[in-house]
């Protein structure tokens, strides 16, 4: 493996580490919570402008998926953690969130949303398999749940790449985002990801440090919440 | 390209028109049908049908008045009530 930085020992992403703490754990599980919860957010903002009906509905239906499976894996963190996975979607700060800045992006040409798509789609497909062969095995069943339906979702993504694979705007908006989609992964799966886009290991967008639009988009997504704190809706 | 989207509710019953998906190419259609006609579990099978291999057919010639052949303005009503009276009767009747 010629990944950047691959210094774990064990094989699956640091993420099946018998050793792990509980606060680890619950760390994963949040970094993968936040993806999901930030990339449906995003996507869901192009309900009602998608290119056509059709696609709308599509990616519409997509982005509300990505948004369930946060709402699961909030749930397996939050027993972690002693809280629900409300508080944890909504009430940290937008330091706090542990998503990749690939999913932050506020992007508004749809070239470079359905790339965003694509590129995600293919990374989470890596992360999903890994997870699947974890030792944690509560987390396991849940990647395999996952993946069964994220199956139409990379048969929805795969399309668009294909048909726009030599479409200029949309080969230069892949280039543009695939620092971003190595740092949705550990730097061990990332040789994998790239094998499997077609493209090389370049030094990734890290997760952790956070985009100014994460800001903004943390300010509209609680802004209900926030509005009448404690409040069940 | 147009495709008919055909639903299906429940295992073994008949296809029902559902309406329609415009797509690029089939395997968009199969994407996108999904999402519109199944992502709330509410069917059990769809049929895409390009919209130009559906063969219709819409117009009837009836240039002699074929009415005569039509059973409607043939009441059989009062027939049928005469001949439930004639059952009635022999069965109590014997």
């Amino acid at each position: 493996m010629s990944g950047v930085g691959s210094t774990e020992p064990q094989g699956h992403a640091g993420l099946a580490g018998v050793s792990r703490t509980k606060a680890e754990r619950a760390q994963q599980l949040l970094s993968l919570a936040d993806d999901e919860l930030i990339l449906g957010w995003r996507d869901s903002e192009w309900t009602g402008i998608a290119p056509t009906l059709e696609e709308d509905v599509a990616f519409s239906s997509i982005a509300q998926n990505e948004i369930g499976h946060a709402r699961a894996l909030y749930e397996l963190a939050a027993v972690e953690l002693g809280t629900d996975a409300d508080a944890l979607a909504f009430d940290r700060a937008p330091d706090d969130y542990r998503c990749a800045p690939l999913v932050e992006l506020h992007l508004l040409e749809w070239a470079h949303t359905i790339a965003r798509r694509y590129l995600y789609e293919e990374a989470d497909r890596v992360r999903i398999e890994a997870l699947m062969r974890s030792d944690d095995t509560e987390l396991a069943g849940l990647a395999a749940k996952i993946d069964r339906e994220e199956t139409y979702h990379r048969l929805h993504a795969e399309l668009w790449a294909a048909r726009l694979r030599d479409e200029p705007r949309f080969r230069s908006a892949v280039e543009e985002l695939w620092p971003y989609a190595l740092g949705v992964l550990e730097p061990e799966l990332r040789p994998e990801l790239a094998r499997r886009v077609g493209l090389e290991v370049v030094p990734a967008q890290e997760r952790g440090a956070h985009t100014p639009e994460l800001a903004e988009l943390w300010d509209e997504m609680t802004e209900v919440r926030r509005s009448i704190p404690g409040a069940q809706w | 390209m147009i495709f008919e989207v055909f639903r299906q509710e429940k295992k073994g019953q008949a296809f029902a028109h559902a309406g329609s998906v415009e797509a690029p190419d089939a395997a968009f259609a199969d994407a996108w049908a999904r999402e519109q006609y199944g992502r709330r579990g509410e069917s059990e099978a769809l049929w895409l049908v390009p919209r130009t291999s559906i063969h219709a057919i819409t117009e009837w010639a009836d240039e002699f008045d074929l009415k005569y052949r039509r059973v409607d303005g043939y009441s059989i009503k009062s027939r049928l009530a005469e001949a439930r009276e004639r059952a009635s009767a022999k069965s109590s009747g014997a």
